[in-house]
């Protein structure tokens, strides 16, 4: 017989042990990690936020620099789940042979992945506060709404730790990792309203742009940071959602025909 | 499903009525590992062709075989982390692949390539793997202790695995292997790599378990190895096991019992013209003479005409058996 490697996915608890181990590695280089994470966003917005923001009007009645920390925010969470799910997941899944190690017990390749997204997503978490707290510590944000960046951040990084996944299951090593971030990474970057509105772009550019989810996480971040409720709450979110489950199915099928080897 | 192929094995102590009464091994509960006419195909190719195996509780089996023979592949399907294409196994009374995840909470596994976490020490890694058998921290740190004592790591508790030697990463591997108390223990190639000293030590530990009642299934291309640890062998290659026994069987059954290995420039040429009339069997390997005799009295009064040729009398051994069965061209 044959496993179908199109079998809906089991989820279950035994995915918390791989979340542990992966903290455990975490905590011995918690200082570099951290500051990693923090550093570039942060320095991006401040650059930015500052140095561009003087020249330009108010956006929408908020500050540049306002009005960027809404798209850093989503960005920094983008990258951090993105750059786990592919280089440090790579690493677990082929450098390392940790999968291997793993499947070798009670835990299967279902639990394997869901242990991916749901590390690469904490990592996501990490960055979303990290930046939150620097915006609230610089006065840029003063919504108690400003709280639902947290989950926030937690689905965007789901949302981009599943499409990563899908790459990093297809990647025949890491220099595979350089068209993703060029192809997807960086339009998603400058196409989705993180350092200017989108309806700045020619309509084509539009229409990309909302099938994008960054986009969406923007359109949700920044009325929050703004004391506003999104304008549309539930497709933001449905979109987000809709990435981060059809993207954990499909790499799930690729991880399964991958290692089926 | 080819009945040359199939292997049915007598068991290590004869049951009663010996193997002539007919008695079906698959209805004792003490086989560990029924495997039926397995069939993997990679690509178009039968990598393992209708493979079947019988282990019995407490012994230590051996999957041997060159490179490529598709011992691994069949080690793989034996654990159900790749399905069969053919063939059917059962694993402690449960179908794999379909209760893999249920029975490897009592299987040990020690991989062919080390895949110890690089950023723990020798008891973090313990720890961390006895979790994913859902053990609790408490119950995994009270085996510890001698979990290190029989991986000879005690010392090195706290040490990181990129200072530890290629022989003590194979004893934290098989000591990781055991956290979970397993009832049978798989290990791919377990000595491959290692210095004699390292590899002696490994052998000890593994000859201490199945002391200790544990079914180990290993693979290997070593003899010696095979001749020292396994209880019983089969013999594999292009994915179908030509062979199978106990080490003792396999050299009576497939082999003159003595051999003279003759060698020198001049080896090759006495050959073509003398060995023959001296010797069973023989082969010529570069410039050795395999000479397979059941009595190497005359060949070795022949020899003493040759003072330019050397020459070495020894009993068959597997190593003979091997490269009778398999060849000896080189496999990449």
């Amino acid at each position: 017989m044959r496993t179908n490697i199109f079998a809906l996915p089991q989820f279950s608890l035994r995915f918390l042990p791989i979340w542990r181990r992966n903290y455990m590695v975490w905590k011995k280089m918690a200082g570099p990690s951290i500051l990693g994470h923090l550093a570039d966003p942060v320095i991006y917005m401040l650059g930015l936020g500052y140095g561009l923001g003087g020249l330009l009007p108010q956006i929408g009645g908020m500050s540049y620099i306002a009005f960027l920390s809404a798209g850093t925010v989503c960005y920094s969470t983008m990258n951090s789940a993105s750059f786990e799910a592919l280089y440090s997941g790579f690493a677990r899944m082929h450098e390392q042979r940790t999968w291997e190690a793993i499947l070798n017990t009670p835990i299967t390749l279902d639990d394997i992945v869901l242990s991916e997204m749901a590390w690469a997503a904490s990592k996501s978490l990490l960055s979303g506060i990290a930046v939150l707290l620097v915006i609230w510590v610089l006065g840029l944000s003063h919504s108690l709404l400003s709280l639902w960046i947290i989950p926030l951040a937690l689905l965007v990084g789901l949302c981009f730790a599943a499409m990563g996944l899908i790459v990093t299951a297809l990647a025949p090593g890491y220099e595979f990792f350089m068209y993703y971030f060029t192809l997807v990474i960086t339009p998603m970057t400058l196409l989705c309203g993180v350092f200017f509105p989108v309806d700045q772009l020619p309509s084509v550019l539009q229409i990309a742009s909302s099938i994008l989810p960054l986009t969406h996480a923007v359109n949700l971040a920044r009325p929050l940071l703004n004391n506003a409720i999104p304008a549309h709450i539930v497709a933001d979110i449905a979109v987000l959602a809709g990435y981060a489950l059809a993207g954990y199915y499909l790499s799930l099928v690729l991880f399964r025909k991958r290692l089926a080897q | 499903m080819t009945t040359s192929n199939h292997v049915r094995f007598p068991h290590l102590n004869p049951l009663p009525g010996g193997e002539g009464a007919n008695v079906s091994l698959r209805e004792l509960p003490d086989n560990v590992i029924q495997a039926d006419a397995l069939v993997k195909i990679y690509a178009g190719q039968r990598v393992v062709d209708g493979v079947s195996l019988d282990i019995a509780r407490g012994e230590c089996f051996g999957l041997l075989g060159p490179n490529g023979a598709g011992k691994t592949t069949t080690l793989r399907l034996l654990l159900g982390l790749i399905s069969p294409d053919g063939g059917r196994v059962e694993l402690l009374g449960n179908a794999i692949p379909e209760q893999a995840r249920e029975v490897r909470q009592r299987i040990g596994v020690v991989p062919q390539m080390d895949n110890l976490d690089p950023d723990f020490t020798v008891a973090e890694n313990l720890l961390v793997y006895g979790r994913y058998f859902g053990m609790t921290d408490a119950a995994i740190e009270a085996r510890m202790p001698e979990l290190l004592e029989f991986a000879n790591l005690a010392h090195k508790r706290d040490a990181k695995v990129p200072t530890l030697s290629g022989g003590m990463k194979r004893r934290l591997t098989l000591a990781r292997a055991l956290v979970n108390d397993p009832e049978v223990i798989f290990l791919d190639e377990p000595t491959t790599g290692l210095d004699p000293q390292a590899r002696h030590l490994i052998w000890q530990r593994l000859r201490e378990l199945t002391a200790r009642g544990k079914t180990l299934v290993l693979t290997t291309h070593f003899m010696d190895e095979a001749e020292r640890l396994c209880h019983r062998l089969a013999v594999m290659d292009n994915g179908r096991i030509i062979s199978h026994g106990t080490p003792r069987e396999l050299i009576a059954g497939n082999i003159e019992p003595e051999v003279v290995e003759v060698f020198g420039e001049h080896a090759a040429a006495w050959a073509q013209s003398h060995a023959a009339h001296h010797a069973e069997r023989f082969e010529v390997s570069g410039e050795s003479v395999f000479c397979y005799v059941k009595d190497a009295h005359p060949l070795l009064l022949e020899l003493q005409q040759h003072p330019e040729l050397r020459y070495v009398h020894r009993p068959a051994n597997l190593e003979d058996v091997f490269l009778k069965l398999t060849g000896r061209e080189m496999r990449e």
